[in-house]
């Protein structure tokens, strides 16, 4: 919100300047696509014929690229849901009065925050089963996902519920609630919808994250778009690798774009909403430090 | 122990890949990062739109599609970069969208006020961002900037599948070659990631509480 | 306003497409036809596999999902290959329909944890046998004997002859493979550049990432059947890999079974057959001599 603090508002010979700054960049931006696409065609790569494979339902392309988009999506789901849930309940052990429970909740959030999730959804598909535990693919990288982002959601609904106002807290006990009362119906609400955008994003994160399944072979979009390019590559070498690859990849940006647009319309009706209208200017300080999602991956 | 001694060589080499790979990209995400936060909060549209549509476009894609496009997309525009090379830019690309949010954040975060002061006093738009808010900005930036770097540090794991013989290319490599030891080569390769993530997130605990006391 | 806007991109260029019919859509290939005949009427003795697995009428079978000839997964989702057929010639002689075989993905580091878990009944997926292997399951077979090759850009440049003459040279090959293990080992002077499936190395050999492929000559010959103005195969095979079935370690009664049934097809011809129709249709080549089974 302070963008416009750090700028005069442009003079007639800044405005000048800045139409010269902007067509020079412009004009730059069109030459790297310009170049990019000149070689990409001087390759071969912009072929009609080698992108109709993408909408030729013939290949079975279109179809398995749909059917992997629902596999992404339900472990997305999935992982979501769960993720949120087991988040919630380790940010308020992590909070608690309890030694027990607060040093279980806060060494276990470390634990999972410290390991790359590759490893994590590797062990619980290959090592779950020596003791005796079967456990499918979809299993273990819903597992891996919803152990590792817990995690990380965990830490931001701490964060959520310690920028809680003081006073709040305060007179919720002073009313005479008790501690899960305070917690539930007062602390955490507020929390969430504070917390949202960066909910949101950690979300995205899951998401894309859901691609780490190409290690334990569930076929997930960008596994399956693997594996087509490895069934095509004896029949017409690398003719479609790209183009396959190209195509999961604009899928991931679409969904995501989509997720965050919810996202901001949810948030947007939650400012007008003038019961947090009041706390949105704490939250807008009181976010920073947390103000981003804390695991890219 | 036997296990760990016989291999104990292919471990620190690949321990000291991981930990090349996440300072390379780190201070390449930092640096970039940084700079593209600049251009969001610029009076230059064409600068403001590309770094939006940077971040957009990186944070929604997954860095294993982001791989593929530097290690195999770059040859089909006649530009062939080496394996180490290549994902190091990965990631610090990749990794440069979430700093850029980080900071951003961290400039908003920063009174308007400060600004105002600045301008008052009048420093250009460079002199104020440079001398009076970045150096605040940093300060709250720290704990998110500082799990954004941890993650990346676990994300160049995903360069095991891009020829860099890193922490996580051990897990298929002594599986392979040591059939019945899979869960002492995963708690090697779980003990090595940890001693560079856990340190780094006590330290930024420790900075996250001073901060939090200057504040 | 962003979203609608690239969806709508998405779609006009959809419709752009879709008015050309693709090369992989004209030559969309039938998935291989099973021939195996199934045993309708077949006893086994109580209590052993073969009884179980013919009781139930299914079985779990591991195979690779990402070797091209051998066992890909095509994109209905099926798997298709030289390692898919033999499973189907097995599944048949237990009376067990090629429909009712559930087909799991093993890769190189699970096939011996899920034969010892018991969560695929037997593992065929370019299986090397060897003696360290041997400790963990028991293998049926070899029904094929691979070796271990290498492929160049298409004129050798680099003159690439055998493995020695990989010294100083880029090699490619998937890690956590015996050839990737065994460049390692004994040719130590090459570099190595280790992907997680073969269509990388193709590309990286296209891009001059790499001058050289080195896996077992199937795999190989599979990728310069794809790409035959790019690539060519050295043809100097210097490992024997003997691929074999991995089955429960001590089921001696369903390991005689197996070779029996291998051992079957070797001279009524199926196996050729099953050859032509996968990896020998892909190559050309015809099918070489079945091995002689090992009952060690």
């Amino acid at each position: 919100m302070s963008t416009p603090v750090l700028f005069d508002l442009p003079g007639p010979r800044a405005r000048a300047r800045i139409r010269i700054a902007t067509i020079v960049g412009g004009l730059l931006v069109l030459a790297v696509i310009a170049f990019v696409l000149w070689r990409l065609g001087g390759n071969g790569q912009l072929d009609p014929a080698r992108w109709s494979v993408l909408t030729d339902p013939r290949t079975g392309v279109p179809q398995a690229l749909g059917e992997a988009l629902v596999r992404t999506l339900q472990v997305a789901a999935v992982g979501m849901v769960l993720a949120t849930a087991l988040g919630l309940l380790l940010a308020v052990g992590r909070l608690s009065d309890h030694r027990w429970l607060r040093i279980p909740s806060a060494t276990f959030i470390e634990f999972f925050r410290a390991i790359p999730l590759l490893v994590v959804i590797f062990a619980l598909y290959f090592v779950l089963p020596k003791f005796g535990a079967e456990i499918s693919a979809f299993a273990a990288l819903t597992g891996g996902l919803v152990l590792y982002n817990a995690s990380v959601l965990a830490e931001i609904f701490r964060a959520g519920i310690l920028s809680v106002d003081r006073g709040q807290r305060e007179a919720a006990f002073g009313l005479g609630m008790r501690k899960g009362q305070v917690m539930t119906l007062v602390l955490l609400p507020q929390a969430i919808r504070r917390m949202l955008p960066v909910l949101v994003a950690q979300l995205v994160v899951l998401l894309k994250d859901s691609s780490l399944g190409f290690i334990i072979g569930y076929f997930e979009l960008l596994r399956q778009a693997r594996s087509l390019v490895e069934f095509f590559t004896p029949r017409f070498g690398n003719e479609y690798t790209f183009q396959l690859y190209v195509a999961a990849g604009l899928i991931y940006i679409v969904i995501n774009v989509l997720l965050s647009q919810v996202a901001k319309y949810v948030e947007k009706r939650t400012r007008r909403n003038r019961k947090t209208a009041a706390t949105s200017e704490v939250a807008a300080s009181a976010e920073a430090p947390v103000g981003t999602p804390a695991g890219p991956a | 122990m036997q296990f760990y001694a016989d291999n104990a060589g292919l471990f620190w080499d690949a321990f000291l890949t991981t930990l090349g790979m996440s300072v390379l990209a780190g201070l390449l995400a930092v640096v970039l990062g940084t700079l593209l936060a600049a251009f969001r909060v610029s009076p230059i549209l064409p600068l403001r739109g590309l770094a939006t549509f940077y971040v957009e476009t990186f944070r929604n894609t997954p860095l294993t599609v982001v791989f593929f496009f530097i290690i195999f997309g770059l040859p089909q525009i006649d530009f062939v970069i080496g394996f180490f090379p290549g994902s190091v830019l990965a990631v610090g690309l990749y990794t440069a969208a979430f700093v850029c949010e980080a900071v951003r954040s961290g400039i908003n975060s920063v009174s308007p006020g400060q600004a105002e002061a600045a301008r008052a006093l009048g420093l250009t738009f460079g002199q104020s961002l440079r001398q009076v808010v970045l150096p605040q900005a940093f300060r709250t930036v720290v704990p998110p900037l500082g799990n954004v770097l941890i993650a990346m540090v676990k994300n160049t794991s995903i360069a095991a599948g891009f020829s860099v013989s890193e922490l996580s290319s051990l897990l298929p490599r002594l599986v392979n070659a040591n059939a019945g030891e899979l869960v002492l080569v995963l708690v090697g390769v779980v003990a090595c990631y940890m001693v560079i993530t856990l340190p780094a997130a006590l330290a930024l605990n420790r900075i996250e509480r001073r901060v939090a006391i200057l504040r | 306003m962003r979203t609608t806007r690239n969806l709508a991109a998405l779609a006009a260029l959809g419709l752009a497409l879709s008015a050309c019919a693709s090369e992989a859509g004209n030559q969309a290939t039938e998935s291989a036809e099973n021939t195996a005949e199934v045993q309708e009427d077949v006893e086994f003795d109580a209590g052993t596999t073969m009884a179980e697995l013919n009781e139930a009428g299914a079985i779990t079978i591991g195979t690779k999902f990402d070797q091209p000839g051998f066992g890909l997964l095509n994109p209905d989702g099926v798997p298709e290959g030289f390692d898919v057929e033999i499973g189907k010639l097995i599944a048949a002689e237990l009376g067990i329909a090629a429909e009712e075989i559930e087909w799991v993905e093993t890769v190189s580091a699970n096939r011996e944890p899920f034969i010892q878990n018991g969560q695929v009944d037997m593992v065929i997926a370019t299986y090397t046998i060897n003696d360290a292997r041997k400790q963990l399951v028991d293998f049926a077979g070899p029904y094929y004997l691979a070796g271990q090759d290498i492929m160049v850009a298409a004129g050798n440049p680099e003159g690439i002859q055998g493995p020695d003459d990989l010294a100083g040279k880029n090699v490619c090959s998937v890690e956590g493979s015996t050839p990737a293990q065994n460049i390692r080992d004994n040719y130590p002077e090459a570099t190595l550049t280790l992907f997680d499936v073969y269509s990388k190395c193709a590309d990286a050999l296209t891009n001059g990432q790499v001058q050289a492929v080195t896996t077992d000559n199937v795999i190989l010959t599979g990728l310069v059947a794809g790409n035959p103005e790019g690539f060519e195969l050295v043809g100097n095979p210097f490992t024997e890999e003997p691929y074999g079935i991995g089955l429960t370690l001590g089921d001696t009664d369903f390991r005689n079974f197996v070779n029996d049934v291998l051992e079957e097809s070797f001279e009524n011809g199926s196996w050729a057959d099953a050859w032509d129709r996968t990896a020998g249709a892909i190559t050309g080549e015809e099918a070489p001599e079945p091995p002689q089974v090992d009952r060690y």
